[in-house]
């Protein structure tokens, strides 16, 4: 069902009370629900106390896109980084719950933070002396913040022990994303990038290649410190885990890239700006699913004047001056009228 | 790699075979060159890269003997295989003298080929002179002359062991193959019997000797000296000690400079030309480059613009004539090649065909246009030849070998603009890179230095009568002036040109001389911007009223950009009678029809105060000279380690080593080679800066009406799309021409973009302006959708058109960490049938790959090394053909040619035949170069 009603942005109340609201508006007053938002960059995030409740409403620009799922069909997996654009039929399961229900979550909380920063990937297919780090990038004001020099490493040939040269991480930046995640050290050596080995790379080169990913950075290493490492016992479980490893083939490279394939596609969507229009993503040629417009959801418009664009023909060439920037970014409320520049976003 | 085209880097010898008339140039890093008739060249690369000292031809061979700086030697040959001569190495050798002895007894500095083809005779440091073998290298121990056994047959009285030291020259007896001249350094020459090894006569020379010169006949020898002067010595039968028939200082009385090397040429009239190098007098000209001619009361210094590496001079080769009858001198300066007609009165230039000095004025940027149709072809031509009246007519005197390299297929050609604010033309279409046309900007600003300034204004009486020979002038009155892109509109003939200092000119091609106003309009980049402030250099001042241009292109409109920072893109549409240019600031669109501006558009970031401070250079490269001066100082404080810890005896050595190993490794510790990873955000620097200007007609607003475009691209990544509004021909003076901004498209991920294209219905690059009106391209097709493919550095993307939508794209730098420098379409025809061509990507990138990408499927094709990576000049100078070749500096006067097509082959193909050998020639010496033995 599809509900679209007004909040007062100034005073949005507790998170109780817009509970409430919600259960009163879908007249369901006493299933239990989930609640989530997209938020700027189209992610699908929960609603579940006041703090988050008020973050929602302050983003809404000036609409603010609810869905809401019953509690026992709910899939906790769609929430994060990337939910809405990554998958297009996140949403479509999160509706469709019924129709591909999927082994129950055994929730043991709900995601506390709003988005991931960082997340050890493919543990079942990588040796155990490797690790493959997911920094993301998009959405953080956080720098990715580390830095990357030549080195040589000892690796075992037919031939015996010989030094090859390889890229190590020389430096993280206090405060910087890398250190925050607490999964890359100096002196870590690199293996790869996005899927990519960077042997026979020199530093330029992957330098280049790690700035070019650097909004969908997953990078190999194999971690100086190797006390740390995931410990596997899929030889002895027997478990599914060893089904997945037997498997695969054994040159990785060729995974990831495949994983990455669908991930990628969303972290760069040029900005296209119409001669009369606003900025707008540019959509994919290719016809793909449905938009998200078709599917059922609950718009909360607040209440605004200043709202609505200004009609082109009165755009004042002088804001033409700052180049656009990211068209999805949380405007501050005190730079109200450059954001609403006819022809283009200033911020 | 096909061709290197220029002049060779670093000459260190010179060597010519008047019996191939070949000339040989090597350079100190190891490559020999052999250059004949205009396209027969030949080149080898000694595998020690070490410096070549000395190049000399055996007689009546194809082959050379080199001296490199290691004291070894090599022989070199021509030989014919598949059809064509190649230069090889057969031999190499290092003349070894008895265990203990100093490395100065085997140093060679002086190199006889003797005539009899089968020994060489090396003079040495030491005096001995060895005798080796051809083309063995084997040393004819029993047949050395040693300066003990010269002495012994000298009268002792005014000779001592230390005149017989260092062998400064050896000659073989013109007449006589059995005599040879041998001078040592402190001035005693001995003529020597090789037979009966006894000196037959012996010259006392006071002052130290520098060379030696027979003449033809073989009655007298001509000695120059380290205080300028020089020595003519008399041979007879009847004295055995003569003494010498003249002594001249010919610059004196005050002291001069050492004459180094010295000719004495007869001829049929009687009066013989002398002529040598150096000799200047030293407190007033002693800084000069000179090479002195003398015949009778004729005398004229000849001051080159570079150091004179040699010379020689080309003469009759008919061995039996009874005179030299010089015909032409030929030197070799450090930086050109200059050829003196000595036949023609006054002793005029001789235009090289080839060798040009592409450096004369560094070279600031280049342009290649193919396929030029023949008129315009032919009015650049007679534009040029207007310019060359003072160049002396004869023929290229260096005429060896038959070029056998089929024509070139089409007439292409080069532009390369300079420093001076002038563009050359060169003729690019095969093997020589020949100058057509000069073209100086210069005339249209007001600049300190005064263009009618003659550099050759000499007084009649003037001493030494110098004259100024050569094009290199390496240094600019005006940095502002330098060219920094250059558009030509081959159909039109309409030619534009933007600088250093925000200059735009456009120009037309003019047969006749003309006198005529630059319009000049102003472009203010900046539209008032508040708050910025401009600290570079000013704009250049404009001449007022009409202005005299020679034939050739002359300028009709300057548009000068506002703040006056360095023209980085440039774009002329010759049918729609439009230039486009932009810089860091922005971007500008002039109609040079009416003469007006139609707009302008700044593309700054508020956030980007680098982009305002000055020219880009400037910050830039201070950035980096910090850099190196920091990694400079490492490296010094490194290497004076190194230096102190080789004094001392060896366990002390070791010690420090093991220290200096220990503190090395620490300091690697300490400040490695990092780089900084980090995302690339919308407030970097230069994100305003204007890369690529492209028009197009296309369909940009709608699908059904196509319109004429401009697309700009900047370095943060954006692109820029203006629908532009051209009055039909007829109204097109009355009605103006009107832009509107229509897209503006910002790449996600803000790398800088380098090349904007549109593809037609058929997936073909349009074409450009006036081709299809010339009926040299199908018109495009205008039914299919159309595509817009924008190059960034990191990525290659197909978008449609009208709408933008994302439709394919190449993530080059996320897979292979490269980046995209240079990228052009290039046509690919196949060599086998005619009917079959496609266009594809040429891609360089800056790690000096070179990759093909097809059209329109973005799919890598190949990839080929091409330049070093490390060579940042070489990578920022290549300049891609439309069918698949490209050009590169690999020195600042030379351009490497590589072809990418099978088709187009431009290399060098020709052949050098053994001319036949008479049974006499062997009786005389012919060549004074051959013989000619140089101080090294």
């Amino acid at each position: 069902e599809f509900r679209r009603f007004s909040l007062e942005r100034s005073k949005p109340g507790k998170f109780e009370e817009f509970y409430g609201l919600l259960q009163h508006v879908h007249k369901i007053p006493n299933v239990d629900v989930l609640v989530g938002y997209t938020d700027i960059h189209g992610d699908l995030l929960p609603i579940n106390n006041d703090d988050n409740y008020h973050k929602a409403v302050s983003t809404a620009n000036p609409l603010l896109r609810i869905f809401i799922q019953r509690k026992e069909d709910a899939d906790y997996s769609a929430f994060g980084t990337d939910t809405m654009t990554r998958k297009k039929n996140v949403l479509s399961t999160v509706l469709r719950a019924d129709n591909h229900r999927k082994k129950p979550h055994i929730v043991i909380s709900m995601p506390q933070d709003f988005r991931p920063v960082s997340s050890i990937i493919d543990v079942d297919i990588l040796p155990e002396t490797h690790r493959r780090v997911r920094l993301y990038k998009y959405g953080t004001d956080k720098p990715l913040g580390f830095y990357i020099r030549d080195g040589s490493s000892v690796r075992v040939t037919p031939h015996g022990l010989e030094k090859v040269p390889g890229i190590f991480i020389s430096r993280l930046v206090p405060g910087g994303l890398a250190q925050s995640t607490g999964l890359l050290a100096v002196n870590d050596e690199v293996l790869e990038v996005n899927g990519i080995e960077v042997s026979g790379k020199s530093l330029d080169q992957v330098t280049d290649m790690m700035i070019a990913n650097s909004r969908n950075l997953i990078i190999t290493v194999r971690p100086a410190n190797q006390r740390n490492n995931v410990v596997r016992n899929s030889r002895t479980s027997g478990s599914s885990g060893q089904s997945t490893e037997s498997s695969l083939p054994s040159s990785t490279p060729n995974i990831v890239g495949n994983l990455l394939q669908g991930e990628e596609e969303s972290d760069e969507e040029d900005i296209i700006i119409e001669d009369s229009g606003e900025p707008r993503q540019i959509p994919k040629a290719a016809p793909s699913s449905e938009s998200i417009e078709s599917l059922s959801q609950i718009e909360l418009l607040h209440e605004s004047t200043q709202n609505g664009f200004l009609p082109s023909s009165e755009v004042n060439l002088n804001h033409s001056s700052g180049s656009i920037s990211m068209e999805y970014e949380v405007p501050d409320p005190g730079r109200k009228s450059l954001e609403e520049d006819g022809t283009i976003i200033t911020l | 790699q096909t061709v290197e085209h220029g002049f060779p880097h670093q000459p260190s010898a010179l060597g010519y075979s008047p019996f191939l008339r070949l000339m040989a140039i090597g350079t100190r890093s190891g490559a020999i060159k052999l250059y004949g008739a205009p396209g027969v060249e030949f080149m080898g690369l000694h595998e020690e890269n070490n410096t070549v000292m000395q190049i000399h031809f055996i007689p009546d061979q194809c082959q050379l003997v080199t001296l490199l700086d290691d004291n070894s030697l090599h022989l070199w040959s021509l030989k014919q295989h598949g059809g064509a001569s190649e230069l090889r190495e057969e031999h190499r050798f290092t003349l070894k003298g008895p265990p203990g002895s100093p490395p100065s007894a085997t140093q060679i500095t002086a190199v006889l080929p003797h005539s009899s083809r089968e020994v060489l005779y090396l003079g040495t440091e030491s005096g001995n002179i060895f005798v080796v073998e051809l083309p063995s290298f084997r040393v004819l121990e029993d047949r050395t002359i040693t300066s003990e056994a010269v002495l012994q047959r000298v009268p002792e009285d005014n000779c001592n062991r230390r005149s017989c030291e260092l062998v400064e020259a050896l000659q073989e007896h013109p007449k006589n193959p059995d005599q040879i001249l041998i001078g040592y350094s402190r001035g005693l020459i001995v003529l020597w019997d090789l037979q009966n090894n006894k000196a037959t006569h012996h010259f006392l020379g006071s002052q130290q000797l520098e060379n030696l010169y027979w003449q033809r006949d073989g009655s007298k020898f001509i000695s120059c000296h380290y205080d300028g002067s020089y020595t003519q010595w008399p041979v007879s039968s009847d004295n055995r000690q003569p003494e010498p028939l003249e002594n001249t200082v010919p610059y004196g009385p005050f002291p001069c400079k050492a004459i180094s090397k010295i000719y004495w040429q007869t001829t049929k009239n009687g009066l013989p030309y002398i002529i040598f190098q150096g000799g200047m007098p030293r407190a007033s000209y002693g800084d000069r480059h000179s090479i002195s001619v003398i015949c009778g009361s004729q005398q004229t210094a000849f001051d080159f613009t570079s150091r004179v590496i040699d010379f020689f001079i080309i003469f009759t080769s008919e061995p039996t004539a009874e005179f030299d009858d010089p015909s032409a001198m030929v030197v070799l300066a450090e930086e050109e090649l200059v050829v003196i007609d000595l036949k023609t009165a006054g002793w005029p230039a001789v235009h090289p065909p080839y060798l040009a000095s592409l450096h004369c004025s560094a070279i600031t940027c280049s342009h290649h246009v193919s396929n030029i149709p023949l008129k315009l072809w032919e009015r650049i031509i007679s534009a040029g030849s207007k310019q060359n009246i003072h160049y002396s007519s004869m023929p290229w005197p260096i005429d060896g070998g038959t070029n056998i390299a089929p024509d070139p297929p089409q007439r292409d050609l080069l532009l390369t603009g300079h420093e001076d604010g002038t563009v050359r033309f060169w003729d690019a279409s095969g093997v020589c890179l020949h100058l057509l046309y000069k073209l100086s900007t210069v005339r249209v600003f007001l600049t300190d230095a005064d263009p009618n300034d003659n550099m050759n204004t000499l007084g009649e009486d003037e001493w030494p009568p110098l004259r100024k020979v050569g094009t290199f002038d390496p240094y600019s009155d005006d940095p502002r002036l330098g060219i920094q892109k250059i558009y030509l509109c081959k159909y039109s003939g309409y030619l534009a040109v933007a600088g250093t200092a925000g200059q735009v000119l456009v120009m037309e091609l003019n047969d006749e001389d003309a006198e005529h106003v630059v319009d000049h309009a102003e472009a203010d980049l900046l539209q008032d911007q508040e708050g910025y402030r401009w600290k570079g250099h000013e704009k250049l001042k404009t001449r007022d009223g009409p202005v005299r241009f020679e034939a050739g292109f002359q300028p009709f409109v300057l548009v000068q950009c506002q703040p006056p920072a360095v023209v980085t893109s440039l774009a002329l549409h010759s049918e729609w009678k439009l230039v486009a240019f932009g810089t860091s600031h922005g971007f500008g669109l002039f109609d040079h029809q009416q003469k007006r501006l139609v707009f302008v558009k700044c593309t700054l970031h508020p956030s980007d105060q680098l982009a305002l401070e000055g020219p880009l250079s400037r910050v830039k490269s201070l950035k980096k000279s910090l850099r190196q001066s920091f990694r400079r100082i490492r490296r010094s404080r490194v290497s004076s380690r190194k230096r102190r810890g080789g004094s001392g005896n060896a366990s002390e050595v070791q010690e420090a080593n093991a220290r200096f190993d220990q503190d090395t490794l620490q300091e690697m510790e300490l400040a490695p080679v990092q780089r900084k990873i980090e995302a690339r955000s919308a407030e970097d620097s230069f994100t305003g800066f204007v890369r690529t200007l492209y028009f197009a007609d296309t369909f940009l607003r709608d699908s059904s009406r196509h319109c004429p475009s401009l697309w700009a691209g900047t370095n943060g990544g954006t692109v820029y799309a203006f629908c532009l509004r051209v009055p039909p021909a007829e109204r097109r003076m009355d009605e103006p021409v009107r832009a509107e901004q229509a897209k503006e498209i910002q790449l996600m991920h803000r790398a800088p973009v380098v090349g904007i294209l549109v593809l037609d219905g058929r997936s073909t690059p349009l074409p450009e302006p006036l081709e299809v009106a010339h009926d040299l391209s199908k018109s495009p097709d205008m039914q299919g959708s159309h595509q817009l493919l924008v190059v960034s550095e990191e990525q290659f993307k197909v978008f449609t058109l009208p709408k933008v939508s994302s439709k394919l794209k190449l993530k080059l730098t996320a897979l292979e960490g490269c980046r995209v420098r240079k990228v052009t379409v290039a046509n690919f025809g196949s060599c086998k049938t005619d009917d079959y061509s496609e266009n594809d990507l040429a891609v360089l990138t800056n790690l000096g790959d070179i990759q093909i990408i097809s059209l329109p499927f973005l799919k890598l094709q190949i990839r080929y090394p091409c330049i070093r990576k490390e060579d940042v000049s070489g990578i920022a100078s290549c300049v891609f053909t439309k069918y698949g070749q490209g050009f590169y500096l690999i020195s600042p006067s030379e351009f490497e040619r590589f072809s990418l097509s099978t088709k187009w082959l431009v290399e060098p193909r020709c052949i050098v035949d053994m001319p036949e050998v008479t049974s006499n020639n062997h009786v005389h010496n012919k060549s004074g170069m051959e013989n000619a033995a140089r101080k090294s």
